[in-house]
């Protein structure tokens, strides 16, 4: 197992390498002077000159790709042209923000997609299974944005339950720890803090958990239903287990690999940062960042941003293959 | 007793000093070194944290002392001394004095200086000219500082008043260096106390200021990307303010009673460009009957729900030698007809209208206004087709010249007439690639905007510009469309909050009445 960890963590570096080179293409290929874009009306000869020398856009591009890499190697990548911050940093104060809006959302979409999917597919055919994938299919269809802004005018305005927007509220600060303001409020013990934040997640955790929610019932119930068909659940019946039992020592345990899958890979999109709902809820995640980023065409920036989304999908496959292993364990990847 | 302290608990109840005020903007500042910045959200900041020798009057873009308690000019213009106040310390202590203020403009100007090489460009000092301007800079005792000139130039003053001329404490960017812009330290009414990238950043009183003491203990910046959210916020009361107001909800606004709505005409210009060196547009008689076809009034009020005003001049009416005794050319039809006819072309002619692929300040629909635009022109017969490019390649396509026809706009830096008038229509702007995308060239506006530039007496500046819009309107190489307004909503509670020409959001003197 560990050895084949290894390997996955070495295949990484050429897949990483890959990525950085397609985006560093891709940037340079999109139309739009950078040094153009940021200037806007104010671009004088004289500025526009001294803004491209400063990013580096009068350099051949093998060149500036050259000088990525070195930095790369060296854990720099390099400065935004927007903000003059390193990239690393601007991530760094970013990422903690969409980790605790992706692990908030992932752990709704998983607690009732599951439950969901489990329900759908134990009464295959009636009401509750309707009911609940006419559920997961407007949770996949339903715009995100208007969902969030529906939430916002529902919940915080129209009943103030909630706080229409941001991490915390404005007279509150954390110091951080892990940028996390759920755990670092409660490892500073500030229950107050830790409640606020909290109170913060609601809105947009339930915002971005109904498509991955979706997808997780749909997936649940149909590798349940596969399972529940096979002939060890007819065995284990027939022993006179429990019917709870089966389904959860028997069926649910094998239904879960493909689940487990769809998991990962939508924790991974999570990850990314989701554009839509940390517009909607002033949420200071890297999607909206990088959104912008793009938008200036501040390539470092992009590229840096990028190669973290692209890190993060390669981890969370890599966690989706490893549980695998551990959930079923006909898998032996040392063989 | 009792008493006394039910009084020092009601006088406490009132008292204004702890009070916060959040202000929701629509993005975070990029960074607070106000020398190295470009983008309004990170000056709006600044201009709390920072002070210049000169700055703006508190509704208007005329000039008043601020770190310079008074300065004279000699009779050449060229040398221009500051008397400095001797009561003022930054942020962390370092007293202000004339080597500081040598510190802070030197830093861009002398290319041996330590500080003269950062991350980033000090693009607003290359931006205003002042290596050309500027000779030398001195300091010869603490509270006199000298700036000499290599020829008259009357706009310096004005540039001295804005974000990057402010002083920054010699102290602070020694330390931090290229971290400055995340660590300022100035001398302003508020000081940096915590700032959350794209979540809040939060200014603090400066307990040591000279000046009158703020109302404000905390003001709280928001950034919340989305105007509808941001407006569902004022209305539950979370901020007190913001100035990313969406049209569509100017009127529920206006009809709330617990809130305040304030809007004025901006410091800017949205104007339709005709390329003077491409036919037919060479021809005066065409360029006249664009300006009558066009309905400007119908785009402020139709495409700027009512937040801008028609435009007659390159020059907007908030700033200082506008010529209000133009007479606009009427929207007629009728009389566009009669002049292209004259022009040679009575049944019209084809053409390319180019529309920018985003939003501006001066200009947030831009095709909606591109295609109004466009039914008006078909009217007289001038059948134009829409062309839009990514921004970049626009902004770089059209200072190249390569259109007929093209929509931009621009809003002004430092409130003086020249840096509409010289940067937008002077010959020596339409130098390709130029910001003069008509690429208009007239000795006579050229020679008054010189003569204009080399004076410093108010008035007879105000007449040489009075002038140049004359012939500029006569020669007709924009139609100018309108100024748009800028808009801030708040609490109604808010109080002493003005609108400044220059988009200046001064919170000194504002204060929470309960």
């Amino acid at each position: 197992m560990r050895r084949y960890i290894r390997q996955r963590l070495l295949l990484a570096i050429p897949t990483l390498l890959g990525v950085s080179l397609l985006v560093f293409v891709m940037v340079h290929l999109v139309p739009g002077d950078p040094a153009q874009v940021m200037l806007g009306e104010r671009a004088a000869p004289q500025t526009l000159a001294a803004l491209r020398h400063e990013m580096g856009l009068d350099r051949p591009l093998p060149v500036q790709f050259g000088r990525y890499l070195l930095g790369l190697l060296r854990g720099d990548l390099g400065r935004s042209v927007r903000s003059h911050e390193q990239v690393a940093v601007e991530l760094r104060q970013r990422f903690p923000a969409t980790c605790e809006l992706a692990l908030a959302s992932m752990l709704l979409a998983v607690a009732l997609g599951i439950g969901a999917g489990v329900l759908a597919a134990l009464h295959r055919g009636r009401a509750a299974d309707q009911a609940g994938m006419a559920l997961a299919t407007a949770g996949l269809s339903v715009p995100i944005f208007w969902l969030g802004l529906m939430l916002v005018l529902g919940l915080a305005v129209r009943w103030p339950l909630f706080p229409v927007s941001g991490r915390l509220s404005p007279g509150l600060s954390i110091a951080p720890v892990t940028g996390l303001y759920t755990v670092d409020a409660l490892l500073r013990g500030d229950l107050r803090a830790f409640a606020d934040a909290c109170w913060h997640l609601v809105l947009p955790a339930v915002t971005l958990s109904t498509v991955p929610m979706a997808v997780i019932a749909r997936m649940t119930r149909s590798s349940l239903l596969e399972t529940l068909g096979q002939d060890y659940i007819r065995t284990a019946r027939a022993k006179g287990l429990p019917y709870w039992r089966v389904v959860i020592h028997h069926a649910l345990r094998n239904a879960s690999l493909p689940t487990l899958t769809v998991i990962a890979l939508e924790f991974g999109y999570l990850l990314g940062g989701a554009v839509l709902t940390e517009s909607v809820f002033a949420w200071p995640g890297v999607g909206r960042w990088l959104f912008l980023a793009v938008q200036a065409r501040d390539f470092p920036a992009v590229q840096g941003g990028v190669l973290l989304m692209a890190s993060v999908f390669i981890a969370a496959n890599l966690a989706a293959d490893v549980l695998y292993a551990w959930l079923d364990p006909r898998i032996r990847y040392d063989s | 007793m009792l008493a006394a302290a039910l009084l020092l608990l009601a006088s406490g109840c009132t008292d204004q000093t702890d009070q916060t005020l959040v202000f929701a903007r629509s993005a975070d500042s990029v960074g607070l070194d106000p020398a190295l910045e470009g983008d309004g959200e990170s000056f709006k900041v600044c201009d709390n944290l920072y002070e210049n020798l000169v700055a703006y009057c508190p509704e208007s873009t005329d000039l008043r002392p601020q770190l310079a308690r008074s300065w004279e000019a000699s009779s050449d213009q060229l040398t221009w001394t500051f008397h400095l106040r001797t009561d003022v310390r930054f942020h962390d202590g370092t007293p202000f004095d004339a080597a500081a203020m040598l510190f802070s403009l030197g830093r861009q100007f002398y290319r041996d200086h330590p500080f003269h090489r950062v991350e980033g460009t000090y693009r607003y000092w290359k931006d205003m000219g002042m290596d050309a301007v500027v000779a030398a800079m001195e300091a010869p005792d603490d509270s006199t500082f000298v700036i000499r000139l290599r020829e008259p130039y009357a706009p310096f003053l004005s540039n001295l008043a804005m974000n990057f001329c402010a002083a920054v404490s010699p102290t602070a960017v020694q330390r931090h260096g290229s971290a400055f812009f995340k660590n300022p330290v100035g001398t302003g009414p508020f000081r940096l106390q915590e700032w959350q990238r794209d979540e809040r950043l939060v200014l603090a009183r400066n307990e040591s200021y000279w000046g009158a003491r703020p109302a404000l203990g905390r003001l709280i910046y928001r950034a919340i990307p989305e105007a509808s959210v941001a407006y569902l916020e004022l209305r539950r009361g979370s901020v007190h303010g913001l100035d990313s107001v969406s049209p569509e909800h100017v009127a529920a606004i206006r009809a709330d009673p617990s809130l305040q709505l304030l809007a004025e005409p901006g410091m800017n210009v949205a104007y339709l460009a005709m390329n003077t060196e491409k036919p037919p547009f060479d021809q005066v008689l065409v360029r006249r009957a664009l300006n009558h076809a066009v309905d400007r009034q119908s785009l402020a009020a139709n495409l700027y729900q009512g937040l801008a005003v028609p435009a007659v001049n390159p020059v907007p009416p908030t700033v200082w030698a506008h010529n209000d005794t133009i007479v606009p050319y009427a929207h007629d039809p009728g009389r566009a007809r009669e002049l292209l006819r004259q022009a040679g072309f009575p049944s019209g002619f084809d053409t390319e209208l180019w529309v920018m692929p985003m939003p501006r300040p001066y200009m947030p629909q831009p095709t909606k206004v591109a295609e109004a635009i466009q039914a008006d022109l078909a009217r007289v017969g001038i059948r134009a087709r829409l062309v839009q490019f990514e921004w970049g390649t626009y902004l770089d396509k059209v200072y190249n010249g390569e259109h007929p026809l093209a929509l931009l706009g621009w809003t002004g830096d430092n409130g003086d007439p020249d840096n509409f008038l010289y940067v937008l229509l002077d010959k020596d702007a339409a130098t390709k690639p130029g910001q003069n995308i008509a690429f208009y060239r007239s000795e006579p506006v050229h020679e008054l905007l010189v003569a204009a530039r080399r004076t410093s007496d108010r008035a007879a500046r105000a007449h040489l510009y009075r002038a140049a819009q004359e012939i500029i309107h006569s020669d007709a190489p924009w139609v100018p469309l309108v100024h748009a307004a800028q808009v801030v909503a708040l609490r109604a509670q808010v109080r002493g909050f003005r609108l400044h020409p220059a988009g200046i959001q001064w919170f000194h003197s504002v204060y929470l009445a309960r």
